[in-house]
């Protein structure tokens, strides 16, 4: 039996372990959003509240989270509609080109940043388009476009297509089939996309940096920062953000399982 | 996430219908995919083609079909060409070991416990939430000269004193495993969520030791998971120019192709070499993935 209690109990503590050792970071940039910045730029020097009361006294950190935000706004906006569309376009309808479609889908997500970035610069550089935020917009609509489309296509393929059939057999339009039951149910997908998006263009800083100019995001604002060394004010942006987006996985997860147990009881 | 969405489907297209609807729902996209993806790759084609402008400053070039840039980009950067596929492929297979018993316990052990596969899957995708410059920036304090880290290794005698951490090929692989660890812990738990555990039984049932379990039956059907894993991990780490610029984990004896790219296109303006680079790594990138899916058998993976 000794080969069971090995596996018992050494698989468990190497995954919290792990956890443990995935967390240093994170638990880094917490602590160091606490840290006096008035004496020196590294290291520990003390512990103060100032920084997450007065976030905005570094003007230029709140401006490049400002525009982090209109950008992964808008650009989340946009492509959560077109990558919808394309989803269930890719899913629910027979058409000529479906599988280069969907070839053609796949391949930003095997492109590497920094050729998109460079790629879309070019063309930009072609066209004589000045950068700026719309550029930028325009680039991440581009990058969280594929995203979108896999998170909604795994949703469609969970749906039971009976229920859509079940609103035409009693002469439902088709319309009407689709806001009072595809959408509906597509809608935790389509939230999920839409969070996806939102972080990934919130984080991007490589295909931002090539078509952005001399507009500052919150990424950009780091990287030129860690050099020298972060200011305290990036690490209580960073840690807000951080515990923002676990409290709404979170909410997602136990609604989920809420609407899981409520639906078990029905049945 | 987009990762967890890349599992096989199940009821899929139940059937596909035949509609003019659809073209209303695939134009908006496709025409975007067309002007920004398509055509970027073409204006890259162009722009690694063009010449100097006879007599131009800085960054000034025209259209040209000089097919020598890219024997001029091999030459010159050859050594973070090779650097960036060692660099990508070593912490891949770390990132892959690292990932594997997570995904097994989360997928596997904890498949009876609902809530906790939930946590735990938080957990695994947490370093996501902090700012991927934040997050490598630690790593940087942490493994700085005078850091913790640094001290033990000094007075342990691990490291002479004039040694640095920061800026070595083994701190830069270290930051790029770190960096990319979910994408490979997000679809080995999605392919060993689904793994039959009746065959396992079965397994030990036959005399088969726990091992060779594992390798004869576990192994082989989450090889799917693993491939979608290793690309997803592979690709980005190809490209990053992040971790290993000097600003972070980095230093020009760790530059990686991304900083070379970056450079040239965007700080010395050589707009063909930054092409050129960019091509050859997108090229490279379809060759292995194409090879990759056809040995490993899982065309699902579109």
């Amino acid at each position: 039996m000794s080969r069971f209690s090995l596996g018992k109990y050494l698989l468990p503590t190497y995954t919290v372990l792990a956890f443990v050792f995935l967390m240093i970071p994170i638990a880094y940039t917490f602590v160091f959003s606490f840290n006096d910045p008035f004496k020196n730029t590294t290291g520990w020097q003390g512990f103060t509240f100032d920084n997450w009361t007065g976030v905005c006294n570094n003007i230029d950190v709140c401006l490049a989270f400002g525009n982090s935000v209109l950008i992964a706004t808008t650009a989340t906006t946009v492509s959560t509609i077109l990558g919808t569309m394309l989803a269930i376009a890719v899913t629910r309808y027979e058409f000529k080109f479906r599988s280069s479609t969907n070839l053609l889908l796949f391949l930003p997500l095997a492109t590497p940043e920094v050729v998109m970035g460079a790629g879309l610069a070019a063309q930009f550089l072609n066209a004589g388009i000045p950068k700026g935020i719309g550029t930028v917009i325009v680039a991440h609509i581009l990058f969280t476009l594929s995203f979108v489309v896999v998170t909604v296509k795994a949703r469609i393929a969970t749906l039971d297509p009976k229920l859509e059939e079940a609103g035409r057999d009693l002469y439902a339009p088709p319309i009407r089939v689709f806001t009072k039951i595809t959408l509906p149910l597509l809608l935790p997908g389509i939230m999920a996309a839409s969070l996806l998006a939102f972080a990934l263009s919130f984080d991007d800083y490589i295909i931002t940096a090539f078509n952005s100019g001399t507009e500052v995001t919150f990424p950009k604002y780091v990287f030129a920062a860690a050099v020298r060394g972060i200011p305290p004010e990036a690490n209580v942006i960073g840690s807000a953000v951080f515990f923002f987006a676990i409290a709404l996985v979170l909410v997602f997860q136990i609604g989920g399982a809420m609407r899981a147990k409520s639906l078990a009881k029905k049945n | 996430m987009a990762t967890l969405a890349l599992k096989p489907q199940k009821l899929a297209t139940a059937q596909p219908k035949k509609s003019r609807i659809v073209l209303l729902l695939l134009l908006p996209g496709l025409i975007y995919l067309g002007l920004f993806f398509i055509t970027p790759f073409a204006a890259l084609i162009t722009t690694s083609l063009q010449q100097p402008v006879l007599g131009g400053g800085i960054g000034q070039y025209q259209p040209g079909l000089e097919f020598g840039n890219y024997a001029f980009v091999v030459g010159e950067y050859l050594e973070q060409i090779i650097r960036s596929f060692i660099y990508a492929t070593v912490a891949t297979l770390l990132a892959l070991a690292f990932s594997y018993p997570i995904a097994y316990f989360i997928g596997v052990k904890a498949r009876n416990y609902p809530i906790l596969q939930g946590l735990m899957l938080t957990l695994v995708i947490a370093p996501f939430f902090i700012s991927f410059l934040l997050r490598t920036f630690a790593w940087k304090e942490i493994f700085g000269q005078d850091s913790w880290v640094s001290n033990l290794l000094r007075d342990t005698g691990l490291m002479a004193d004039n040694e640095f951490l920061l800026g070595t090929p083994l701190v830069v692989i270290f930051g790029l495993t770190y960096n990319f660890i979910p994408f490979m812990t997000l679809p080995l738990y999605t392919n060993l969520e689904r793994l039959d555990t009746a065959l396992l039984e079965a397994g030990s049932d036959l005399y088969a030791k726990p091992a060779s379990t594992f390798w004869k039956v576990t192994f082989p059907l989450s090889i799917p998971g693993i491939t979608s894993g290793t690309l997803l991990t592979f690709i980005p780490i190809a490209g990053d120019y992040v971790t290993a610029s000097r600003s972070f984990l980095g230093s020009p004896n760790t530059a990686m192709l991304g900083n070379v790219i970056e450079s040239n296109f965007l700080r010395i303006q050589d707009y063909p070499s930054a092409a050129a680079l960019s091509v050859m790594l997108m090229a490279a990138i379809v060759v292995l993935v194409s090879i990759y899916i056809r040995r490993t058998g899982t065309e699902d993976l579109l």
